[in-house]
């Protein structure tokens, strides 16, 4: 048995293959492609081809990707929105698309309906939905939208408005028809879950592309009968069918699986990771083997969301960082860098700009290139450069670090050579043996999640039992999703007190994870 | 006078945040209902207190509720207006001069401006807390002995209803109840006052002070101390702390967010320790157990890095932030402001004592 794994990020494809045991078999690390597809489909080629192993034994395959974060950002393949906001009289103050980028709004053709439905706070009814409004509508929409965004205010504490509107457009439109609905994607916080639903539906074409393309390429290389998942961006997996229900949760899954992987190779469940490509370096925090889960409004694409994303801060530092000496002498390093381009340009491999990879070897840290084309450079020169990248690092790493207590680091990343030994603030520091292929480690061991949020009015449904009802409701989200019952546990619970309430209401989010099918 | 446009209206939500004290919900929500407002009605018109006659009639218009509410179900967008007019048509007086905040915050900051807009009216300078409160009668006007009421209530539904009270704090009780049944959140229209008593009881010039705060705050590429010490210079205000929050406590009582924070020491703080005690507004800050701001001088959460306001709903573990206090405006420093809104009115068992001595006797304490 065995289970493929790879990671498209943004400079390079990695492929690998690990055995029943989580053994590294092979791996294989090649640019990405602009099509993607091309680069998914060669370093596939080329991993099977070098590891000569049975592939009837492949039971599953994972796939990370940055499609659907790629299309948001190039305006690029993106279906035409309807957005259905139940909740009218109340929030037409703020329509919806208000602060999104013209060119987007464009895109997705900005075709928008706000109409009776949706519940207060305490899930009394705000408004009925009409379900002759809504057909009106969608006789209005027919042939002009390709995919529908539903909403409705308060949906969080009740989501049957959601779903009858759903089956609703599912009747008139077709069962294959793409429809999201917020309360399966955002948290509280109207205008952001509508944003991030919106950009949900809007990826529907994307990811029917991007799953069918793996799936083929899969099948072209002779692999017909495994499983086939794609990465989520909270370090688990989900089925064909709910990313096809979902893309937006792949939206930075590859931050997430590099620090999912180290954790995998370092054998640490709680821990903060350094990952350190060749433009730019991520830090993310570990609790309990996943990723610490971002508490902002974080925007995609210049549109302000809040559906779940890692907390990750990316810092410009890699292996091909552009070193500097200002006329006055001072020392900077990076935010620019070679990139893919340091084969030919760092001094090591004889070209002519100066990279915190030449530092490295200079100082003996790393035996790449050619060490006597950096011999020239002073000692204690190389030293101050490599004070300024350990400066950068500790600037960072304090920005995530919830004590003053020293942490340990794993470090990880195919750039991870510039980091020297020493880093204040870091107790222990620890480098793993496949750590330049930690992504599509993290890929392949990722496992099944669900995820419940519902306000509870604990005076009415007693804590115990409310904390049941949404670990049962995340449970059934996680089997959807491909996991086994039996395998799952409850990872996270999150309670948030509301203002003003006078009945003791409080919002409560459980997280379950289990192994796949 | 002078015309607020969209980036005036920007910073005076990121202004009006700060002065929120971590109260008044989210400015995203209430920017944008402002923005759009002025996208359809044109620029708003912002008059000082000194340009306005004292006999003519102005009215505020706020929003009343929980702020996590209202980052859900917000208005329809025409109750501002509603609400405004069924005050004046009830006062019988058909040309109110114009409209102002009644407090700061990132909502009601903003929803006069929607009115202004609306109706073509101008917005005057001035308000009657310079901060955020929790409660109606936690103004400036009514210190001065300023009735609320008569007050309209209405909300996105079209229930609409006056209220004549027998004091300012029964305001606050009815009206607390008839939102909690509109849907925790609803439009009202209260203090209804004349040129002469903004002159006498207003807050002035907090609307030009919060775009002031916003613009420094919203700056691109200067370096947070320099930013810092711009707006300590024009608030009058200290740098109590920098820390990360460490711990965030919170219960529900009373219909109210009671929590308290607890931060670490970072950089220049390192060793120290504070805790910041809060309903949904910060009101006490204790420095290494010792009492270093209260209520109801303002204490300001601000992240570390951008300086953005930062409200208590958004607290969170793992946050690097800066601690501000300012002094409040003198009229809160009166017996009557401190028995309103200070320490004790929020159930902290301590004697009010002024911001700018507490730190000063720190300081001295340390020499």
């Amino acid at each position: 048995m065995y289970r493929i794994g790879i990671d498209v990020g943004g400079t390079n494809t990695d492929a690998i293959i690990l055995d029943e045991r989580h053994q590294l078999i092979h791996a294989v690390k090649s640019p990405t492609s602009l099509d993607i597809k091309t680069g998914i489909e060669s370093s596939l080629r080329q991993l099977l081809q070098e590891a000569k192993i049975d592939k009837a034994q492949i039971t599953h395959a994972m796939l990370g990707t940055t499609q659907c974060t790629n299309a948001i950002v190039e305006r690029k393949k993106l279906a035409k929105v309807g957005v259905i906001r139940l909740g009218y009289p109340a929030t037409a103050s703020v329509p919806p698309y208000t602060a999104w980028p013209k060119d987007m709004v464009d895109i997705l053709s900005g075709s928008y309906s706000l109409v009776q439905g949706g519940y207060e706070y305490d899930g009394q009814l705000l408004g009925e939905v009409d379900e002759e409004e809504i057909k009106a509508l969608l006789d209005k929409w027919r042939n002009h939208v390709e995919s529908i965004a539903v909403i409705g205010v308060f949906s969080s504490i009740k989501n049957d408005q959601e779903l009858l509107v759903r089956d609703l457009i599912q009747e008139e439109y077709g069962e294959a028809f793409p429809v999201s609905c917020s309360s399966l994607i955002g948290s509280v916080g109207l205008i952001e879950r509508e944003n991030a639903t919106i950009l949900n539906a809007a990826l529907c074409k994307v990811i029917a592309a991007t799953t069918s393309g793996f799936i083929h390429a899969l099948e072209e290389e002779g692999i017909k009968s495994a499983q086939v998942y794609l990465c989520q961006n909270d370090g688990t997996l989900m089925s064909i069918d709910y990313a096809k229900q979902f893309p937006i949760l792949t939206i930075a899954c590859g931050p997430t699986n590099s620090i999912r992987g180290a954790s995998y190779l370092a054998q640490i469940k709680d821990t903060m990771v350094l990952d350190v490509g060749g433009t730019t370096s991520d830090i993310g925090v570990l609790q309990d083997g996943f990723p610490r889960e971002s508490s902002v409004a974080v925007e995609v694409g210049d549109i302000r969301t809040n559906f779940r994303m890692p907390d990750i801060i990316s810092v410009g530092l890699g292996g091909g960082s552009i070193v500097r000496v200002s006329d006055s002498g001072a020392i900077t390093v990076g935010p620019d860098s070679v990139g893919y381009r340091i084969g030919e340009e760092a001094l090591v491999f004889g070209g002519n700009t100066l990279t915190t990879t030449d530092i490295a070897v200079r100082l003996g840290l790393a035996e790449v290139g050619d060490k006597s084309l950096v011999s020239h450079l002073e000692e204690d020169f190389a030293l101050a450069v490599q004070a300024q990248i350990a400066a950068i690092i500790e600037q960072a790493i304090d920005k995530m670090k919830t004590s003053s207590e020293d942490i340990q680091l794993v470090l990880v990343g195919g750039g991870s050579i510039i980091i020297p030994d020493q880093i204040r603030g870091v107790a222990r520091m620890i480098k793993t043996e496949n750590g330049n292929v930690a992504n599509a480690i993290g890929a392949s061991i990722a496992q099944i999640s669900g995820q419940y949020e519902q306000i509870y009015i604990y005076s009415r449904e007693p804590r115990e039992s409310s904390l049941k009802d949404a670990e049962e409701k995340a449970v059934k989200q996680a089997v959807l999703a491909g996991a086994v019952s039996e395998t799952i546990e409850l990872v996270e619970v999150e309670e948030t007190p509301l203002a003003y309430h006078p009945e003791n209401a409080t919002r409560l989010r459980v997280k379950v994870v289990g192994k796949m099918k | 006078m002078r015309y607020l446009d969209k980036t005036a209206i920007e910073n005076i939500s990121i202004g009006a945040a700060f002065l929120g004290t971590g109260g008044g919900g989210d400015p995203y929500i209430g920017k944008l209902m402002a923005i759009s407002a002025i996208e359809q009605n044109g620029p708003v018109r912002l008059y000082s207190v000194d340009e306005i006659a004292d006999e003519d009639f102005f009215i505020p218009t706020a929003m009343m509720g929980a702020p996590s509410v209202s980052s859900e179900k917000f208005p329809n967008g025409s109750e501002f207006v509603k609400v405004f007019q069924k005050l004046s048509r009830y006062l019988g007086k058909d040309n109110i001069a114009g409209t102002y905040p009644m407090e700061a915050g990132g909502v009601n900051s903003m929803i006069p401006i929607v009115v202004a807009a609306q109706l073509g009216l101008p917005l005057v300078d001035c308000d009657g807390m310079g901060r955020a409160f929790p409660e109606l009668q936690m103004v400036t006007f009514n210190l001065d002995g300023v009735p609320a009421t008569p007050m309209a209530i209405t909300d996105e539904k079209g229930n609409i209803g006056i209220f004549e009270t027998i004091d300012n704090k029964w305001t606050e009780r009815l009206g607390r109840a008839a939102t909690v049944e509109m849907g925790a959140s609803a439009l009202v229209s209260l203090y209804p006052t004349t040129g002469a008593q903004m002159k006498t009881s207003g807050v002035h010039g907090i609307v030009t002070l919060s775009e002031r705060i916003g613009e420094i705050i919203a700056s691109k590429n200067r370096d947070a101390k320099d930013k810092l010490e711009e707006l300590l210079q024009l608030v009058s205000g200290y740098e109590l702390f920098q820390g990360k929050i460490v711990d965030v406590i919170r219960e529900t009582k009373g219909g109210f967010n009671l929590g308290r924070m607890n931060l670490e020491g970072i950089e220049g703080h390192k060793g120290g320790n504070m805790d910041v005690h809060f309903q949904n507004e910060n009101l006490v800050a204790e420095k290494d157990g010792r009492v270093v701001a209260m209520t109801p001088d303002l204490i300001c959460l601000v992240d570390f890095e951008t300086l953005s306001p930062i409200t208590t709903e958004s607290l969170k573990y793992g946050k690097r932030v800066r601690v501000i206090g300012l002094p409040a405006h003198e009229k809160w420093r009166t017996a009557k402001g401190i028995e309103t809104a200070g320490p004790k009115y929020f159930g902290y068992d301590y004697e009010y004592v002024p911001l700018e001595k507490l730190v000063n006797k720190a300081v001295a304490d340390h020499v």
